[in-house]
């Protein structure tokens, strides 16, 4: 049997068909979409390696059935630069090593976005830490990280208030 | 992961239905059911996605001043919803401290109350265990169970639950809202999780097709937002399940307590709510002795199941902190590190770390 859904990836919607209940977010934007962005670290909700944000949530893609998000909105790691510009976000990784091998790289950055949007943090290390704790390093860059996100949301903070002005 | 049938309902009455089928399993968010099936723990025929169905994520208080939780509403919508945090703060101080942010983002209060024990034996699908695979034998017996449970245990499962959302909520004295192909009933949350026995496949009262449609906390239970707190010990501060938990509730008047609440937390197969130990505060001042003899209390019954005596010791100085932390007050912000015992003591020394 087909199944069939619509989802909103990175601004684009799409029509998606596919023939097995059994496929996470997580395998259908990597095995059926060619949007390897999103990494697969652990598949059982441990490591955050594969967060995305839907409908402007960050949530773990590797355990949300592709049938349930019918309809959703979908922001994947790929989505976040406007053409050649990155996003706050990804600059402030660069600018703070905070990453080595990368590979926990793109959950970290859509977990951050995710976390500065929720709007608990702030600029706390010890409540942004705590805020990134569903993203497990191996590489130990949490140092670099931690500053990383303090400084994107410091960014985020005076662009709003920018924008108030 | 088996294959399934797939069923998507739009109606309450449909979804029963679809669900009282043999092998049927109801779907949330999934990141307690899937992680299972992906696992080969569990083997659902038939998944009823109950996702869409209308009406179960509201937050809302009723006439009679009792609050009501849908089944579907997120583990951090609950927590970050202000009035809520502001009457059960230590209902958002538990669900803060479990899992991470994405999963608190994706999974329902409803698959909280469900979600299984963490058993490394029950997931492991090669070792023998009475809960997966009724009359197998049990390996965590003879095995690793430094974690397992010291109250309500039988020699059949010595497993526990690890929810932390539970533990405050059977403080409170929550209510369960069930529907099911026989209608509605509501039952007592320290009613709805079942010990083991020699039945410990059969966790929680639900009969097949059973949902739970929402939470009820009674208009009573806000009159102990002054001075609640949630505790919970474990091997790393954050994103780990509890090794010990408690939830301590005080309602003071001219510095005498006038009712105690005290439930704890990985402890038995249910969240374990402490009636005695509660007794022993009534009319007393809140003062550490007391605190420390309700804390006894609380484990007069308990039991090891293994090698775990030592989690008794800890699991009364949770209580009696967490009892202590709470005569002082509900904080007035979250702490930067929900639930963990690594702040110190109100009047202590404000450098260093006080013992756990
Ligand atoms: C890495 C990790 C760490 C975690 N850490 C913690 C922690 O520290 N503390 C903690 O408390 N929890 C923790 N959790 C567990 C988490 O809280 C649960 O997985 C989650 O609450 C389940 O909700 P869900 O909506 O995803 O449920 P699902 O996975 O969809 O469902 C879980 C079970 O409940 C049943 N079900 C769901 N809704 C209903 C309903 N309305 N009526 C009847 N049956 C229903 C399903 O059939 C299934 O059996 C952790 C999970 C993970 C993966
Ligand atoms: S303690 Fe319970 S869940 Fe763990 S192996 Fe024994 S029977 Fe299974
Ligand atoms: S791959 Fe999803 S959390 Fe590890
Ligand atoms: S940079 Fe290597 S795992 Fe994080």
């Amino acid at each position: 049997m087909d199944f069939s859904i619509s989802l909103t990836i990175n601004g684009v919607e799409r029509r998606i068909t596919f023939d097995d209940p059994r496929v996470t977010l997580l395998d259908l934007f990597r095995e059926r979409l060619h949007l390897t962005g999103t990494k697969k670290g652990c598949d059982r909700g441990q490591c955050g390696a594969c967060t995305i944000l839907v409908d402007g949530r960050r949530i773990n893609s590797c355990l949300a059935l592709a049938l349930s998000h019918d309809g959703a909105s979908i922001t994947t790691i790929e989505g976040l630069a406007k053409d050649d510009q990155l996003h706050p976000v990804q600059a402030a990784f660069i600018e703070n090593d905070g990453f080595q091998c990368g590979f926990c790289t793109p959950g970290q950055i859509m977990s951050a976005v995710g976390l500065i949007a929720e709007g608990h943090a702030g600029t706390d290390p010890e409540r942004v830490r705590e805020g990134m704790s569903g993203n497990l390093c191996r590489c130990g860059a949490y140092a670099g990280i931690t500053k990383a996100v303090i400084e994107a949301q410091k960014s985020a903070g005076e662009a709003r208030t920018g924008e108030a002005a | 992961m088996n294959r399934f049938d797939y069923i998507r309902p739009t109606s309450l009455d449909e979804a029963i239905a679809a669900a009282s089928q043999p092998g049927s399993a109801f779907l949330a968010a999934g990141t307690n059911l899937l992680d299972l099936m992906k696992g080969n723990i569990t083997r659902p025929d038939r998944i009823v996605d109950i996702t869409k169905l209308p009406d179960l994520d509201r937050i809302e208080t009723l006439e009679d001043g009792s609050t009501r939780i849908g089944a579907l509403v997120k583990n951090a919508d609950l927590a970050y919803h202000e009035d809520f945090a502001a009457r059960f703060p230590a209902v958002a101080e538990a669900l803060l401290s479990g899992a991470s942010a994405q999963l608190r983002n994706a999974a329902s209060v409803g698959g909280n109350l469900l979600q299984r024990t963490r058993c490394r034996y029950f997931y492991d699908t090669a070792s023998a265990c009475n809960k997966r695979e009724p009359g197998s034998g049990c390996d965590s017996l003879e095995g690793e169970n430094a974690g397992q449970a010291v109250l309500g245990w039988s020699p059949s499962c010595i497993a526990t639950h690890p929810s932390d959302f539970c533990v405050p909520l059977a403080a409170l004295g929550a209510i369960v809202e069930i529907k099911g192909p026989d209608g509605s009933r509501d039952v007592a949350l320290t009613d709805f999780h079942r010990l083991p026995g020699d039945r410990p496949d059969i966790e929680t009262v639900l009969a097949p097709g059973e949902l739970v449609v929402a939470i009820r906390l009674p208009a009573e239970a806000a009159g102990f937002a002054a001075h609640s707190r949630y505790l919970k010990l474990r091997e790393r501060t954050s994103y780990a399940f509890a090794l010990v938990s408690a939830a301590a509730m005080l309602r003071l008047e001219d510095g005498v307590i006038a009712e105690a609440r005290i439930a704890i937390g990985s402890v038995a197969a249910k969240p374990w709510r402490a009636k005695s130990a509660e007794a022993v505060l009534k009319g007393m001042k809140a003062e550490p002795a007391f605190f420390e003899k309700a804390a006894r209390e609380a484990f007069a019954e308990a039991k090891p199941s293994g090698d775990n005596a030592d989690k008794i010791e800890l699991g009364r100085r949770i209580v009696a902190r967490a009892l202590t932390l709470a005569s002082a007050g509900t904080p007035t912000e979250m702490p930067a590190l929900p639930a963990s015992p690594f702040a110190p003591l109100p009047g202590a020394s404000a450098n260093g770390v006080a013992h756990v």
